[in-house]
């Protein structure tokens, strides 16, 4: 079975899909890194979806569900690298992406992905401030 | 002015991977026509939603892809030919929002502002064709 790898660095998790989608390997996708999110605990997911060529309403759902499911884990998404031919064709289909943070490429993802969860971590406990770092 | 046929393309769609097959073959006649890349993506983008609609609501089946001409403008034009219950309500199914399923509902709507001619029939008990065009220029 296709499956869709999760890598996991520091507080991030990192998705990378480089093949085309079909509903199934997007289904697991989404319970896949919901899961991944809760074992790990991470604070942030990056999806990086340059070498998708098509985004149709049911995987801009997809996408919706993580950034939202993540968010209920206490975790931000981010999703970079996306063409603009499918950013002109997710306008006219009428998708929009309602709480998923957008980044141009992986770099200013993860400089997003950082500064949004810094903030988070100033209001811990200092502890786990050191064991986070640690 | 007529429409004509240049060459065409027949793929039975049953199972979710012959959907990335049948994306892929679009886009092939796309490229061959010398479609640009937003409008190859604006007519894989609806392909993609349509065949889906087939295969969840229809129980798949039969799709054709072809080469068109009016002159001097070239095209792909597809079709979606299924078996299934059909769509009792068609006005409202391409109303934005509006689903059956669990779906956003921008999938008929959506595909239709995708490409340059949209044509649906729909038979209850019959089944269900859609019919679309995108022009390489359009």
């Amino acid at each position: 079975m296709d499956r869709i790898p999760i890598l996991k660095m520091g507080h991030f998790l990192l998705v990378t899909i480089q093949v085309d989608l079909y509903d199934r390997l997007a289904m697991d996708l989404e319970a896949d890194l919901v899961k991944m999110v809760s074992i790990t605990g991470a604070k942030a997911v990056l999806i990086d979806i340059s070498a998708v060529s098509i985004v149709d309403s049911f995987m801009g759902r997809i996408i919706g569900n993580i950034a939202s499911m993540s968010k209920l884990l206490d975790a931000e998404t981010v999703v970079v690298g996306m063409q603009p031919a499918v950013a002109i064709t997710l306008v006219e289909l009428g998708l929009e992406l309602p709480g998923v943070h957008t980044a141009l490429n992986v770099e200013k993802g993860m400089a997003l992905l950082s500064s949004l969860i810094i903030i988070d971590e100033e209001t811990e406990e200092e502890e786990d401030d050191d064991t986070a770092l640690s | 002015m007529t429409i004509l046929p240049l060459a065409k393309d027949t793929l039975k769609v049953y199972k979710e991977q012959d959907v990335i097959l049948f994306r892929n073959r679009v886009k092939e006649h796309a490229v061959k026509i010398k479609m640009g890349l937003v409008n190859q993506t604006k007519l894989i983008t609806a392909a993609s939603e349509l065949v889906r609609n087939m295969l969840r609501y229809g129980g798949g089946g039969e799709t054709v892809v072809e080469v068109v001409t009016r002159g001097r403008d070239n095209g792909i034009r597809l079709t979606f030919k299924d078996q299934g219950p059909g769509i009792p309500d068609i006005a409202k199914a391409m109303m934005d929002g509006y689903s059956t399923g669990k779906s956003l509902g921008l999938g008929l709507p959506g595909a239709k502002r995708l490409v340059n001619e949209f044509n649906i029939k729909s038979e209850a008990g019959k089944g269900t064709t859609v019919t679309i065009i995108k022009w390489a220029n359009g």
